[in-house]
């Protein structure tokens, strides 16, 4: 039983907590929706992983380096109402919008190394300026998706669900790029030891900058993709960004400090939220409720690793 | 002279960072004034300080959790306002006699709130960011769960407290105004007060001074937490019943009025007068921008570049 | 020879402050190629920080550096130390607990890059763990965090042998064996020697004389941030070593030795503190009244752990500690001080119960106990209502002292607390420790200056965590306490 040598294995356990998430809630779904076991039933469920997942990733580059991004659901939020409107109607300024954003979160990384601002209240601050241009471009949902955004979101993929190959993709480049590269490990090194990095002859701010800026990468394929499926853009059609992709780093085995975090598990675990969301859809749990049930399993999942930390502790 | 007494001058506004929020409240209500040419100059103040009275509530309790230290924030509060709220209106159900049952309702949810964020913190040790996330996910459920439809009135003696006026102040500020001032008092004064101050310099060098860092800690989260549940209640008295999203804007406005306020984020010091001078300035700024028919898209950018000025300004000093 | 026309390494003029302190004075410090330097010297003498220059990571006020002929100017870095060849082991660890062995090697060269990176780092570690710790049990995949702290310091010394795209001149090891058993520090140290016969340079700092008069060629001693000897280490002895390195109590030891009635305090006085190292089994420690017990041995076995637990000691089941304590800390900056308070608020927070009135604190008689206190140990400032950081660093101990001191406890527990204090400051907190003890109070005092066991009633000596020795007064010998700290090992 791989449980059992799990068990007694506490490091093992917490590697595998991810997988054995995801496959929980898949079992609940399988048990109650027989149904939804299909090509078309899994393509419905997972609808939302792909910009679930994407804006996780994103999250979980700003967490290696020690920081929290609060802004991240308004800047979803702001792209995908670039996309509908200057994107869609004026591609070159739209792709210009789109780059000005990005030197945003390289400048917002610079900031945060060079001034020593707490991430926080900085990314608070910034959540009011995204969400201030994404109004101002679009102050009533609308506007219309790039066509070939429209397609690529809606492409046919035989056999396996789009958004499952979407995922492993981004699983796979995110893991290959941090997690294998040489110059990933400079990145995650500069969150586990930054002085030992720094006494190592490499800038933090490099390292800082870097991983704002592909934060702000992935936040933005985030919001593109999220206006892919929905069609049209909306100020506060990512509100609740934020608090998924911080959700799904850590349902991922991602720590807060310490520059600890895993890609694969990132992304398994932002599969397990849009999984649980559209299952609590589909079981009719009152819409009441499932912010709370967020709120419960994001607990459920601490106090687990805080029982396996525990377990670890003991000689 | 004029150098030296520049100099004097910089060196004391450096120590009381209190006084940037206060002049630029003075500057955003003058411009608002000179626009309207004087017109409704008293009721724009008026409404400031009603409004900034909530505001402020809830800014003390967050000021307090912000100065154990980096990492340390609530942000539960909205969750706690509206369930708080709603608690209260239904308990309450628009009868004088009941008033105090809905009260001690809110008030008891506070107290657990504030238990649940610190028992997070401190049996599962995550940090207070993600502690509070998870319970105001779940508060806010309870909130829509119990408080859905609600459409009851507060009681008359509640909406009339919230609303009355002693020569044209609002009775509400100035209560708030006094508990500010036993605030202030208890952080220079009392042991829980130097306690708080204390860990937020040094949370180790404080449990090694013999500082009781659990006891402190816990304290100040349930006092934020009870703040927050008493800003619910008299929130849904002045605006004629709770409502569910009726938290929403506190949080950032509570983080805000700590920033602009010369709280320092980086822990260990904290200013009261700063609250409400960041406090009415948050809400004059608003008023000025609607006066000169800026778009709310401007006005949500301007809120964000000031937040952020204001820490590039104050914060890096500290570093 | 040719090659040795040039030193590997020569700094000339090396001067750095810290503050009001003088960490070093004019320091010339000359390495030749193929040469092993020994740098000795008591605690704070400045050794720390000359290698903190050679590596980069401190630029010094004033000197010069050269590498072979070449000047090195202001640019000086650990980046342009590295490509110049200079290696730096650090005392503190400097490995990144997240990544694995092969990944801490890959950030320590950026030549590490590329198709294949890995297997490179792997082997390149792998190999010179093997060559300098045979039998190491460490593989480059190890997690870092998941090694016990011995093979983290070798898993760091390896990786500052390892050799890619640039030359290896110098390597600075300090304290290189303190994690490490007897067995794996005479690797090590034989490693150094064949190394050095290579041609490669290296200056070993360690408090271990006996490890110093074997493995160097040349031995530097330091005291008070200058270069006060230095001569091959034939014409050293251990004896002559210790003399030029200097006793840093030398006038207070006459007044310290102790009466009878202070050795009688073991006997008369009943016993306050009891307890047994939570790290390691060994003796129990036992404190009696109105003693100065010592608590020695290497840094970092056990002292402070044991002091710590010594201060929670009411709330745990196997710690006797019957009177009320206080804590000393040594590293003022983050364990003692409060930055943004006064010197007043600094010294009033042992003392609450105290101030107290009606719930508030009663700021006269505040001010007044920080008054009277820095009268009592002449606390040099003109205001109590400054800042504590506008003291130097003697003082802010000072106020640290007043703080345990002023307050209702009765045991007070100091964790070296005369780290980087000026040597005049020392000989006043000498007395006051003396004085306080005849009045009853008692103190447990971990120290790294084996001079200030002098004070001491009683000695208890630390190794991994346990008690393996336990001292009276006249048996606390340095080469009493100094056997017991190190290589029992093959004795045991």
């Amino acid at each position: 039983m791989i449980g059992l040598t799990a068990v007694s294995n506490p490091k093992l356990l917490r590697s595998i907590l991810p997988a054995l998430s995801l496959a929980l809630v898949l079992g609940a779904i399988f048990i109650k929706l027989p149904t939804a076991m299909s090509y078309f039933g899994l393509n419905l469920l997972l609808q939302y992983a792909v910009p679930i997942a994407l804006a996780t990733v994103a999250q979980m580059f700003v967490i290696t380096v020690n920081d929290l991004d609060l802004s991240m659901g308004a800047y979803v939020g702001l792209v995908a109402c670039i996309g509908a409107t200057l994107l869609h109607d004026n591609p070159p300024l739209g792709v210009l919008a789109l780059a000005a954003c990005l030197a945003a979160y390289a400048v917002m990384g610079a900031a945060v190394q060079l001034r020593g601002l707490p991430s926080i209240v900085l990314t608070l601050g910034m959540s009011f300026v995204w969400s201030g241009f994404a109004v101002l471009l679009l102050s009533t949902p609308g506007g219309h998706a790039p066509d070939w955004l429209h397609n690529l979101m809606a492409l046919p993929v035989p056999v396996v669900p789009f958004p499952i190959v979407a995922a492993a993709v981004i699983a796979c480049v995110v893991e290959l790029g941090l997690m294998r590269s040489s110059f990933g490990v400079i990145l995650r090194g500069a969150g586990g030891n930054s002085k030992a990095v720094a006494r190592a002859g490499w800038s933090l701010l490099a390292a800082k900058v870097a991983m704002f800026t592909l934060a702000g990468v992935f936040g933005m394929l985030a919001g593109l993709s999220l206006l892919g499926l929905t069609g049209a853009g909306d100020a506060h059609i990512a509100d609740r960004y934020t608090l998924y992709s911080i959700a799904g780093v850590i349902l991922g085995g991602g720590e807060f400090v310490g520059g600890r975090v895993s890609p694969a598990g990132a992304v398994l675990g932002a599969l397990t939220l849009a999984l649980a969301n559209s299952f609590l859809n589909f079981l009719h749990i009152s819409p009441d409720w499932q912010i709370g049930a967020q709120g419960a399993i994001l607990i459920l999942v601490l106090a687990l690793r805080a029982l396996i930390g525990a377990m670890e502790r003991r000689p | 002279m004029m150098p030296e007494q520049m100099i004097r001058w910089a060196r004391w506004a450096r120590s009381e960072p209190w006084i940037w929020s206060w002049l630029a409240t003075l500057g955003v209500w003058l411009a608002t004034i000179a626009f309207t040419q004087g017109r409704g100059s008293g009721e724009v103040l008026t409404a400031a300080l009603v409004f900034a009275t909530f505001t402020v509530i809830v800014g003390l309790g967050q000021m307090m959790v912000v100065t154990l230290g980096p990492g340390n924030v609530d942000l539960s509060i909205p969750g706690t306002i509206a369930l708080a709220g709603c608690a209260a209106m239904k308990l309450t159900d628009s009868e004088n006699p009941l008033l105090l049952v809905g009260i001690l309702a809110a008030l008891g949810i506070g107290v657990a709130v504030g238990m649940f964020n610190y028992g997070l913190i401190r049996l599962l040790r995550i940090p207070p960011i993600i502690a509070t996330l998870s319970t105001s996910f779940i508060v806010q459920s309870a909130a829509i769960a119990y408080g859905r439809g609600i459409r009851i009135k507060p009681a008359p003696m509640l909406a009339d407290f919230a609303t009355a006026r002693i020569l044209g102040v609002p009775v509400l500020a100035m209560v708030v105004a006094l508990g500010s001032i036993v605030i202030g008092i208890a952080l220079a004064r009392s042991r829980f007060g130097r306690s708080v101050l204390a860990i937020g310099q040094n949370m180790r060098a404080a449990r090694l001074a013999g500082i009781a860092v659990d006891r402190t800690r816990f304290a100040t989260y349930v006092l934020s937490a009870v703040l927050a549940s008493i800003c619910g209640v008299v929130l849904s008295g002045f605006s004629g019943g709770a409502a569910l999203d009726m938290g929403d804007e506190y949080l950032l406005a509570s983080i805000a009025v700590v920033v602009i306020g010369g709280t320092s984020v980086a822990g260990g010091k904290a200013n009261v007068p700063g609250i409400w001078g960041a406090a009415l300035f948050m809400y004059l700024l608003v008023t000025m921008l609607n006066t000169f028919g800026a778009s709310p898209g401007i006005r949500l950018i301007m809120t964000g570049v000031i937040i952020i000025g204001v820490i590039l300004v104050a914060g890096g000093e500290e570093q | 020879m040719c090659l040795a026309a040039f030193p590997a390494i020569s700094l000339t003029g090396a001067t750095k402050s810290f503050g009001a302190v003088r960490a070093l004075e004019r320091v010339d410090l000359v390495v030749a190629p193929g040469e092993c330097l020994g740098l000795v010297g008591h605690n704070g003498a400045g050794k720390s920080t000359l290698m903190h220059v050679l590596a980069g990571t401190l630029a010094a006020d004033a000197g010069e550096l050269r590498v072979g002929a070449t000047l090195l100017g202001r640019g000086y870095s650990p980046a342009v130390a590295y490509r110049y060849g200079i290696r730096c082991v650090f005392q503190e660890l400097s490995l990144c607990p997240n990544l694995s062995v092969a990944e801490n090697t890959r950030i320590f060269h950026g030549a590490l890059k590329g198709f294949g990176w890995k297997a490179k780092a792997r082997a390149l570690i792998g190999a010179k763990l093997d060559e300098i710790f045979p039998g190491h049990g460490i593989a480059p995949d190890d997690e870092v965090a998941d090694l016990s702290i011995g093979k983290r310091q070798m898993a760091e010394i390896a990786c500052a042998f390892t050799v890619t795209d640039t030359p290896l001149r110098l390597v600075i090891l300090d304290e290189p064996t303190s994690s490490l058993d007897a067995s794996t520090a005479q690797q090590l140290l034989t490693f150094l020697r064949t190394e050095v016969a290579k041609g490669t340079s290296a200056i070993l700092i360690s408090h271990l004389l006996k490890e110093i008069l074997k493995t160097s060629d040349r031995i530097v001693v330091m005291k008070d941030g200058k270069a006060v000897d230095a001569r091959p280490a034939a014409q050293f002895t251990r004896d002559t070593l210790v003399a030029a390195m200097g006793t840093v109590g030398e006038h207070g030891k006459a007044e310290a030795a102790p009466g009878a009635k202070r050795s009688a305090l073991r006997a008369s006085q009943p016993v306050v503190i009891r307890a047994k190292p939570h790290t390691g089994g060994g003796q129990e420690l036992l404190v009696h009244r109105g003693e100065v017990v010592g608590l020695a041995g290497l840094a970092g076995h056990g002292q402070t752990r044991m002091l710590l637990q010594l201060f929670d000691g009411g709330r745990l089941a196997d710690t006797t500690v019957s009177e009320p304590v206080a804590f000393i800390a040594g590293d003022r900056q983050t364990d003692g001080v409060f930055p943004l308070w006064s010197i007043a608020r600094n010294i009033s927070i042992g003392s609450f119960a105290t101030l107290l009135s009606g719930g508030l604190l009663n700021i006269q008689k505040e001010d007044a106990l920080a008054q009277s206190w820095r009268d009592k140990i002449g606390i040099r400032t003109p205001d109590i209502g400054n800042p504590i950081l506008s003291l130097s660093g003697g003082n802010q101990q000072k106020a640290l002292f007043a703080r345990a001191l002023a307050s209702l406890a009765r045991i007070v527990l100091m964790d070296d607390p005369m780290r980087g204090v000026d040597v005049g400051t020392k000989q006043e907190v000498y007395e006051l420790i003396r004085a306080e003890a005849e009045a009853g109070r008692t103190f447990v005092w971990y120290t790294t200056e084996l001079d200030e066991l002098a004070y001491c009633d009683h000695t208890y000596v630390f190794r991994n965590g346990a008690i393996v020795a336990g001292l009276g007064q006249a048996e606390a010998t340095e080469e009493r306490v100094l056997a017991s700290s190190f290589h029992e090992d093959s004795a045991a």
